[in-house]
């Protein structure tokens, strides 16, 4: 084990710029996919959360989303949209909405009927409300969903080597084809790295904002 | 003039077929205490968010200082008119000070103002000014609720509209917030519209009761009147006007010797109780069964002004209750 760990080094040193460029590339990716999916997911989170009535439905139809697997989502977009990282971009886009979504919809839904009927009230507009009152109350829940949404979008860039949209993803692929379980790991484990800073870092601010409301609440 | 008059205002939900609301009219005066009064249902809850329009009416108007209600933009109209629930609905993740300053800040007053008027608050509903920093969660329910009180006023509204404020609170807490908020409105003549299914809660508190049944006004009136005179069974009941417990509690010892004349014996028989003019003939008759059924000295400024006896309550009772049902 401790020799495949130092020979999976070797290749890494033997390689060291197509490694960089494959990292900055998963990196790149993930971050693209998960700053689209929050502009998209946060919004519509938001609308559903209001709309009573179309609310549930919405989630539940996206709940299902979440159980297509990354994998078959990159395959199915990549006869409309060919190979390299765009159909990639989209794919783990698509994956990353549902989380952020939801997360949104359930925090912004937990708000208080009774706070919100005092800020409407007192005379707030539906603007003050969302920006003063719902999403600093919601905070906590989203970042929880943009975690969830992160590791995903992270681990799953991984496939994106398959639709030839780079990243990490190619050691994998290679030493797959090569039987060559060292060229794997040099992929594999930063990735596992990655997800694992991602969640932590994340988890972290969570618990931070969510013990700051409940100092507060 | 009428601060407020709703007039025909009806109220059907959506996929109701009964109204809620049904073609009610009253009138409010400037600086009157209305208790809305009845059982669950009745529509007294509809008929308050009417007024700062969180539910629009389906026909009928408000008039609110002779201007139409919808005639200005609802979230202009609310900041106008102080606003408490029962849940308080303090928001959680802002301190005492940040939640009362909301109505000012929406009304954009500058940041000196605010920052005198909290403690004024602070100071009107006895909260000490060390609690500006704290969260509503770090407060006790009465306690949170007298912030709700003091963020409802704020922007010093001349109408309150109160939801049931001291539903959730425990008796002891909510008879001292009644008192204080007697006080309160004794210092500041506001015009509140009061919500409540309490009975004992609106008797004490109402300049007027305004009892609903079934999205209608039973009958609006004085407290004294409305136990002396019930507009029917309903009412009867709601109230347990029988009740002659009920009804001496609502009469002040003054009440009973301006009906009598000021009698000039004196009790000097040893009697050490005295009565002031402002004690509930209530607790007068306890006091007098007590002292043995005789009349006890009304004691006023040092002055001897008068004495109550069995009989003085009697007829008290009797000038007072012109229908009572045998």
């Amino acid at each position: 084990m401790i020799d495949l760990l130092i020979d999976a080094y070797q290749y890494f040193l033997a390689n060291q710029s197509r490694f960089w460029s494959a990292a900055t590339q998963h990196l790149w990716i993930s971050s693209a996919a998960l700053a689209i999916s929050i502009a998209a997911g946060l919004p519509l989170g938001i609308w559903t959360a209001h709309e009573a009535r179309i609310g549930q439905w919405a989630i539940n139809l996206f709940g299902a989303l979440r159980l297509v697997p990354s994998l078959a989502v990159l395959f199915l977009v990549q006869p409309y949209l060919g190979i390299g990282t765009t159909p990639a971009l989209v794919a783990l886009t698509l994956l990353a909405i549902p989380p952020v979504l939801i997360a949104t919809y359930a925090g912004v839904r937990s708000v208080d009927s009774g706070v919100r009927e005092a800020a409407r009230g007192m005379g707030m507009t539906a603007g003050q409300i969302l920006w003063r009152v719902e999403l600093p109350l919601a905070l906590p829940s989203i970042v929880g969903g943009v975690r969830t949404a992160a590791v995903e979008v992270i681990a799953s860039a991984t496939l994106a080597a398959f639709i030839g949209g780079g990243g990490l993803g190619i050691f994998i692929t290679r030493g797959y084809a090569l039987f060559d379980t060292r060229i794997m790991l040099v992929g594999a484990i930063p990735v596992a790295l990655l997800a694992l800073m991602a969640e932590l870092s994340l988890g972290w601010m969570q618990r931070r904002l969510a013990s700051g409301l409940d100092a507060a609440t | 003039m009428a601060l407020i008059v709703a007039d025909r205002l009806t109220k059907t939900f959506p996929g109701e077929t009964r109204p809620a609301v049904d073609q009610v009219s009253f009138e409010v005066k400037q600086g009157e205490f209305v208790v809305l009064l009845g059982p669950s249902g009745c529509g007294k809850t509809t008929l308050l968010k009417m007024i700062n329009r969180l539910y629009e009416p389906t026909a009928g108007r408000i008039l609110i200082d002779g201007v139409d209600a919808r005639s200005v933009p609802a979230t202009e109209l609310r900041r106008r008119i102080g606003y408490v629930i029962q849940q308080t609905g303090l928001f959680p993740h802002l301190t005492i000070e940040q939640n009362i300053a909301i109505v000012p800040q929406l009304l954009k007053w500058d940041r000196r103002r605010i920052e005198a008027r909290i403690d004024e608050l602070l100071d009107l509903v006895e909260l000490p000014r060390s609690y500006r920093k704290r969260y509503p969660r770090q407060l006790s329910g009465g306690e949170q609720q007298r912030v709700g009180l003091a963020r409802a006023l704020a922007a010093d509204p001349t109408l309150m509209l109160m939801d049931e404020p001291f539903g959730a609170l425990d008796a002891i807490t909510r008879a001292r917030l009644q008192d204080e908020l007697l006080r309160i409105q004794q210092r500041l003549h506001k015009t509140i519209l009061f919500v409540t299914h309490d009975v004992d809660e609106a008797l004490r508190l109402a300049d007027r009761l305004l009892i609903m049944r079934a999205g209608r006004i039973v009958q609006f009136d004085t407290p004294l009147a409305v136990l002396a005179e019930p507009a029917d069974d309903f009412v009867r009941d709601l109230l347990d006007a029988d009740d002659v417990l009920r009804r001496l509690s609502l009469l002040t010892v003054a009440d009973a010797l301006a009906g009598n004349g000021a009698s000039e014996r004196l009790a000097e028989n040893g009697v050490q109780e005295t009565l002031k003019p402002g004690d509930t003939l209530r607790e007068a008759l306890i006091r007098v069964l007590r002292a043995g059924g005789q009349a006890l000295p009304v004691v006023a400024d040092g002055q001897n002004v008068g004495e109550i006896s069995p009989d003085t309550i009697a007829s008290a009772l009797t000038r007072t209750t012109h229908a009572l049902p045998d």
